[in-house]
């Protein structure tokens, strides 16, 4: 008993996964991999095994394979997935397909990605509504820049619980050593982008061990949880504890005695009496009644879709955001962003596109100042952004913008640009802070430099804060005299 | 207003409802932001009612979603002329019951070139009377948003499509070209004649509707329960047999059984199914033990596969 105990201190992730909640939201995941990694495999194991294939779905999957069994004699998982039929020709995945499953415990919607060159767009696609990412790494190949590409990518859409399933373990005789050292690389990796809740799971799709059913008789030596017991337990993001936004998407008049806000709420919570303000107008008032269809409720929170009243007659239109009157979000006509570029005609500097966040749409110019180079995870200073290029932009608006970084919400912090010229959805924004105009420390190119003792330089580094803007920061290790000099250098 | 004012102290006296559990209040939640968002963007949309329990759900959805105000768009019934009897019954009711206003439109040339089931073959039939005959209706109404009840765990090719889905002034949708969809931001900008179908349940499952359908008492067309009810089979399905112009062929006969129907479209292209299941506790705990698709039921989707893609592409809901 005590020997398999420590086993299992050596195998299980260094964080516990999340407690089991009695919330049954659908957890929304996203599944990234390289090519072959199995990730077709995966999805498909997924659905047969929770028994969310059908008898006839499988008898067309069998025609279609025409022959094409995998050595277990099932059908080929990939072709369940591939629904277009250009796909099945060329046997790839072109775009990101949805998919639905359920165990008796919880409900899922996947988010299937293809894992070749156009990775970027269809990833940021997909993980931008993601509780979890699962990273699929083939356990012979280990982990290699594609994964650390799509964890990157996961990372700063938002996703900060990763499975990380190590697949295709059978071809390595389960062997559990080579499944440590790939856990142990990527936890090392993954604490540079801030993220620490990963599962490793050792896999194999292909013959369904550790994915729903455990996987105990082949690989005795791991005792932690499968995938879907994993999946079970993860939590769904939520906007309840920060300030209460309701961004207005339509004015209900019916008739002449009834004025109500129809919106869906995008952070915090509201109940009768609550006083909040109307942005960009600034007006105040006092909520009085929360409509909705099935009764006058006494409270809404962050997801509610609801119709508010409030207390005045006050100027309120589509794109207004009603908020919390002592927690207010940003207002201002410069912001900082990160964005993606999703199509091949890039963004262009000093352009000017339609900004849609929420209910609210507005002209903006965007000027690139830098863009990530996924290899070294170095931020490059760039003026435009090419097809799949994650960027840093500054955003700058003709009209007051009303924005809450993505790091606080992920709803009012969330934007796309719209080519005016093709109508198509160019970029997924992501607000990081509001541009000052007055100089001094936020100015954009200026930088503090801090020397510190090493451990407390540690504990701040280890601050959600900071590992948020890792990629921000540069650190140094030197000794406390070098660093004397160095700073009296400057004050020259 | 005075409707409106009855139905609000109705409700108020009304036996209180359990509240939704969090996983059907989340689709809830998610379906209105769409309504809503769509009526707020778009000068012309209108609401494709197939009579069907996921237009029930729909239209249960779009009346929350503008109460207290009434559905501030129509609803459009492309009718085949080979609906069930009992469809169109129930359509008419519910369109009296919730004051709502319904377009109904049948391709002229069903009658004029005398297009039906039997003598042009499913495939050809469906081109016409459905496929044509949207594209027809929607022209005509100048609409530049149509709701549909499509989920995306119908089919394959339907798990690819947005919850805005573009279409082209000639109603085609390009799979491999399909706008990006991130977070709950919609992109309803389009240029003239261009239009968007709107799927606020593309996230719903089967057993989703029926347990909503269940959790909020929505109506539905009676064929969904079980009931004693004359069929004939044909082509290994279970075709009912109650409208006077289904002539039996060579070799068939007349049964009577206790059958139901998981789907509904042109009754003699939709196959029964044998089942007893008389409530929607029964059909619930049918579904989750059901080991075929609801789609299976369906002639049209037998083709070949990708055959719901084809029939999209070319606009087909």
């Amino acid at each position: 008993m005590t020997v398999s105990a420590t086993a299992i201190a050596e195998v299980l992730p260094l964080e516990e996964p999340a407690r089991a909640i009695r919330d049954s939201r659908p957890l929304r995941l996203i599944t990234c991999g390289s090519v072959d990694d199995g990730k077709s495999t995966l999805i498909g194991r997924l659905l047969w095994d929770t028994k969310a294939v059908k008898e006839d779905q499988a008898a067309t999957l069998q025609r279609d394979s025409s022959g094409k069994q995998n050595d277990l004699g099932l059908p080929d998982f990939a072709l369940l997935l591939d629904g277009l039929q250009a796909e099945r020709e060329q046997g790839i995945t072109i775009d990101v397909a949805y998919r639905y499953f359920s165990t008796d415990r919880r409900s899922f919607i996947v988010a299937d990605t293809p894992g070749h060159e156009q990775y970027t767009r269809n990833m940021a696609t997909g993980a931008s509504t993601a509780d979890l990412a699962v990273l699929l790494v083939d356990a012979r190949a280990g982990i290699l820049e594609q994964t650390r590409r799509h964890a990157t990518i996961a990372s700063l859409m938002g996703i900060r619980q990763f499975v990380l399933a190590v697949n295709k373990i059978d071809l390595t005789d389960y062997d559990r050593a080579r499944f440590e050292q790939i856990t142990h690389e990527f936890k090392e990796f993954a604490l540079t982008l801030g993220v620490k809740q990963i599962t490793a799971i050792p896999m194999s799709a292909l013959k369904g061990e550790n994915v729903v059913y455990d996987g105990r008789a082949a690989m005795p030596w791991y005792e932690g949880p499968t995938l879907v017991e994993t999946l079970e337990k993860a939590t769904t993001r939520s906007n309840q504890t920060v300030g209460f936004r309701l961004p207005v998407q339509r004015v209900s008049r019916p008739g002449e005695s009834f004025r109500g806000y129809q919106g869906t709420v995008a952070g915090g919570s509201v109940k009768p009496g609550d006083s909040v303000v109307i942005l960009p107008s600034g007006m105040v008032a006092n909520v009085t009644k929360i409509v909705t269809f099935d009764l006058v409720r006494n409270a809404a929170v962050a997801g509610d879709a609801i119709t508010l009243v409030l207390d005045r007659q006050v100027d309120v239109s589509r794109g207004d955001m009603i908020v919390a009157i002592d927690s207010q979000p940003m207002t201002g006509r410069g912001f900082d962003a990160q964005l993606v570029a999703l199509q091949a005609e890039g963004i262009e500097p000093g352009k000017r596109y339609w900004l849609k966040s929420g209910s609210r749409r507005q002209r903006v110019s965007i000027d690139p100042i830098s863009q990530l180079d996924l290899k070294t995870s170095k931020w490059n200073a760039a003026d435009r952004l090419g097809m799949n290029a994650i960027g840093k932009v500054h955003l700058t608006f003709d009209e007051q913008a009303i924005f809450d970084t993505y790091e606080q919400n992920r709803t009012t912090g969330a934007f796309i640009l719209i080519d005016p010229d093709t109508n198509n959805t160019v970029a997924g924004g992501m607000i990081t802070g509001r541009r000052s105009e007055l100089g001094g420390i936020h100015k954009d190119d200026q930088r503090v430099l801090l020397s510190l003792p090493a451990d407390l330089a540690e504990k701040l580094m280890a601050t959600e804060l900071f590992a948020n803007r890792r990629q921000d920061v540069e650190v140094r290790h030197t000794s406390a005299g070098r660093a004397a000099e160095i700073l009296a250098d400057l004050d020259e | 207003m005075s409707d409106i004012r009855h139905e609000a102290e109705a409700k108020q006296n009304a036996p209180h409802k359990p509240p939704l559990d969090p996983h059907l209040k989340a689709l809830e939640n998610e379906a209105i932001h769409i309504f809503r968002e769509v009526a707020a963007e778009f000068e012309r949309p209108v609401m494709l009612y197939s009579v069907g329990k996921d237009s029930s759900v729909l239209l249960h959805l779009a009346r929350k979603a503008f109460y207290p105000g009434r559905v501030p768009f129509p609803l459009l019934h492309v009718n085949t002329g080979w609906k069930f009897r009992e469809m169109i019954a129930f359509r008419d009711k519910v369109v009296a019951d919730y004051d709502l206003d319904l377009i109904e439109y049948v391709n002229p040339r069903g009658a004029s070139e005398n297009v039906t089931p039997f003598t042009h073959g499913s495939s050809r039939y469906t081109d016409i009377m459905k496929t044509e005959a949207l594209r027809n209706a929607l022209d005509a109404g100048k609409y530049d948003a149509a709701f549909g009840g499509a989920r995306r765990d119908e089919e394959a090719s339907r798990a690819k499509e947005r919850i805005y889905s573009f279409r082209t002034p000639d109603h085609r949708w390009d799979p491999r070209n399909q706008r990006p969809e991130l977070w709950n931001v919609y992109n309803g900008m389009i240029r003239q004649g261009e239009s968007v179908r709107a799927f606020p349940l593309s996230n719903w499952t089967e057993v989703d509707i029926w347990r909503y359908i269940q959790a909020e008492d929505i109506p539905i067309v009676p064929l969904y329960f079980a009931e004693k009810r004359p069929f004939v089979e044909r082509d290994g399905m279970m075709i009912l047999a109650e409208d006077p112009r289904l002539e039996l062929l060579p070799g068939e006969v007349r049964q009577e059984g206790i059958i139901r129907f998981r789907t509904l479209g042109c009754f003699p292209l939709t196959g029964a199914i044998r089942s007893e299941a008389t409530t929607l506790d029964d059909i619930i705990a049918e579904l989750e033990t059901a080991t075929v698709s609801e789609r299976q039921g369906r002639a049209i989707d037998r083709d070949q596969s990708g055959s719901m893609e084809k029939k999209k592409r070319e606009g087909y809901f």
